[in-house]
C-alpha cells in the first residue's frame, strides 16, 4: 500500500466514529482530496481482496473501519461486543416521522402517530438521533426536530438521499400516498458533522 | 414494528377475547389490527361495527395509555352518529365523513412502513461492530512520597497547628441562696410593714439574688408570713406583712390561702413568733 493509505489506515483505526474525507486530508497536508479518495479505495481493496475481516464503509458521511457480518453472531455469541439495542416501535414510528418530516414539530407527530409523543421524543434526543433544529413560526414558537449524523451512523447511511422514496413504499392498504418532504432537501438541511 | 401483530386472538367474534395492548404503538396501529382481521376495504370501513371492537378492545386497556385511546374512540363514535345521518342518494356536496379517517390510517400506514424499513437498516447495520468502544483511562494515583522524619514531623506539626481549638462552654453551677434571701426578707418583713419588689431586691442585684429572692418571697408568702399584691398586671408587686390569716382574698393576690388553711400547724407556729 501507499504511504497515504497506511496513514488513513492508522486513522480509521484509531477513531471511533466515521471520519470525513476532509478530515482524512488533513492527515497529510500536500494531499488533494482526489489522491485521499484513491488511497481509501486502495485501502478497501486490500481488505477485500487480501481476505480481511474487517471492511471500510461509508457511513453518514465518513468512513469507517468496521468488522464483516459475517462475523456478528460469533462476536456477538462470545460477548466480545454488544449490538446497539432495538428501538421500540413507537421510537422508529416517530424516527420515521421526523427523518421524511424534518424539521417537524411535536404536534405534527403526534397528529401522524395518534399518540403523544413527549417520552419518545426526550428518549430519541437523549440517544443523540434527534436534536433540535429550530423553533416553528406557528403558534407558541414550538421546537422542530431534526435527525443528527448519529442515526445515520446506526442506519448505516451515507446521507438522508439514502433513504428510500415514500413511492416505493407499497402502502397495504393502498390509495393516494401522503406527501412527505423531499428527501434531497431534508439531507441538506441537515449538518453534515456532529 | 418490532411486533406489528397483535396476539391471536379472534376480535369481536367472541366476547371474551384478549388484546394486549402494549402490543399496540397506538389507536391508529390497533385499528389497522382491527381492519386486517375483519378483511376490511379501507374505502369503506363499516363504522359502526368497528367503533364497537374498538371500544370493546380498550376495555382492556391499561389506564396509562388510555387518552390517546380514548380520542380516537371518541372521533369513531363521533363517525358513526355522523353515518347514522340520513342522506340521499346523489346528494351534491356531501363528503364522505370517514375521509379523514381513512386519510390518516394511510399516512400512518405509511409511517409503519418506514419504520420497519428503518428497522431492517439498523439491524442490517448492527451486523457490523466499530471498533471496541475504550473509556478514558483513569487518573493515575500520584507517586508515592520519599520524605524523612524530620519532614513528616513538621508536617505533623503543621496540620496540628492548624486545627483550631475547640471552643469549650463551661456550664458553671450559680447555687441559688434562698437562705440567705429569706432571712434578709425575714429582717425587712421585721422592720417593715410592707415594701416594694424592687426593695426587696436590694441595690444592683444579679440574676442568682433576683431568683433567690422570687423563691424565698414564694416560700415566705406559702408559709403566710407575706401576702403579694399587684394593683395590675405587670405591676412592680408589693410585699405585705401577714400577720393574721387572710380574710379577704384580693383578686390580684398572687399568694393563695390554702397553704394557710392546710397547714393551720404551721401557719400558726409562723404567725406566734
Amino acid at each position: 500500500m501507499m504511504p497515504l493509505a497506511q496513514l488513513i489506515e492508522a486513522a480509521l483505526f484509531a477513531a471511533n466514529r466515521p471520519i470525513t474525507l476532509e478530515e482524512l486530508q488533513t492527515l497529510e497536508p500536500d494531499s488533494a482530496l482526489a489522491d485521499v479518495r484513491t488511497a481509501l479505495d486502495e485501502l478497501r481493496e486490500h481488505y477485500d481482496f487480501d481476505g480481511h475481516a474487517v471492511e471500510v464503509v461509508e457511513l453518514a458521511g465518513g468512513y469507517q473501519i468496521l468488522t464483516r457480518r459475517a462475523f456478528a453472531e460469533a462476536i456477538e455469541r462470545a460477548q466480545i461486543a454488544v449490538r446497539t439495542p432495538r428501538l421500540t416501535a413507537a421510537g422508529m414510528e416517530t424516527l420515521a416521522v421526523i427523518a421524511y418530516r424534518q424539521p417537524v414539530g411535536r404536534a405534527e407527530i403526534e397528529e401522524i402517530r395518534g399518540v403523544s409523543a413527549g417520552g419518545v421524543l426526550r428518549s430519541l434526543q437523549e440517544r443523540g438521533m434527534i436534536e433540535v433544529v429550530g423553533r416553528s413560526e406557528g403558534m407558541g414558537r414550538p421546537l422542530l426536530y431534526g435527525t443528527t449524523p448519529l442515526l445515520l451512523e446506526l442506519l448505516g447511511l451515507r446521507d438522508l438521499g439514502e433513504l428510500p422514496r415514500t413511492e416505493e413504499f407499497t402502502v397495504a392498504l393502498h390509495s393516494h400516498k401522503p406527501e412527505t418532504a423531499d428527501s434531497g432537501d431534508a439531507a441538506a438541511s441537515v449538518p453534515a458533522e456532529s | 414494528m418490532t411486533s406489528p401483530l397483535a396476539p391471536t386472538s379472534a376480535l369481536g367474534a367472541e366476547p371474551a377475547f384478549v388484546v394486549r395492548l402494549d402490543a399496540f404503538s397506538g389507536p391508529l396501529d390497533l385499528l389497522l389490527h382491527l381492519l386486517r382481521e375483519e378483511q376490511i376495504d379501507i374505502a369503506d370501513i363499516p363504522i359502526a361495527r368497528i367503533a364497537d371492537q374498538f371500544l370493546a378492545a380498550i376495555h382492556e386497556l391499561g389506564l396509562n395509555q388510555a387518552a390517546d385511546y380514548l380520542e380516537m374512540a371518541g372521533r369513531l363514535l363521533r363517525l358513526k352518529a355522523q353515518m347514522l345521518l340520513p342522506r340521499r342518494d346523489g346528494e351534491e356536496g356531501w363528503e364522505d365523513p370517514r375521509h379523514e379517517l381513512v386519510r390518516r390510517l394511510l399516512e400512518y400506514q405509511l409511517v409503519r412502513e418506514v419504520a420497519g424499513w428503518l428497522e431492517r437498516a439498523t439491524e442490517r447495520r448492527a451486523d457490523q461492530f466499530p471498533r471496541g468502544y475504550l473509556p478514558p483511562l483513569p487518573e493515575l494515583p500520584p507517586p508515592p512520597m520519599t520524605l524523612d522524619l524530620l519532614q513528616l514531623l513538621n508536617a505533623v506539626e503543621k496540620v496540628i497547628a492548624e486545627i483550631p481549638s475547640p471552643v469549650l462552654h463551661r456550664v458553671v453551677p450559680r447555687p441559688l441562696d434562698t437562705e440567705g434571701a429569706t432571712l434578709r426578707l425575714e429582717a425587712m418583713l421585721a422592720e417593715r410593714e410592707e415594701f416594694t419588689w424592687l426593695e426587696a431586691l436590694g441595690p444592683r442585684p444579679s440574676i442568682v439574688d433576683v431568683l433567690s429572692t422570687l423563691l424565698a418571697l414564694l416560700e415566705l408568702a406559702k408559709r403566710g408570713l407575706l401576702r403579694l399584691v399587684q394593683s395590675e398586671a405587670f405591676a412592680s408587686f408589693i410585699i405585705r406583712r401577714e400577720t393574721v390569716p387572710p380574710v379577704d382574698s384580693a383578686p390580684a393576690a398572687l399568694s393563695t390561702t390554702d397553704p394557710v388553711v392546710l397547714e393551720p400547724a404551721d401557719d400558726a407556729a409562723r404567725t406566734a413568733d
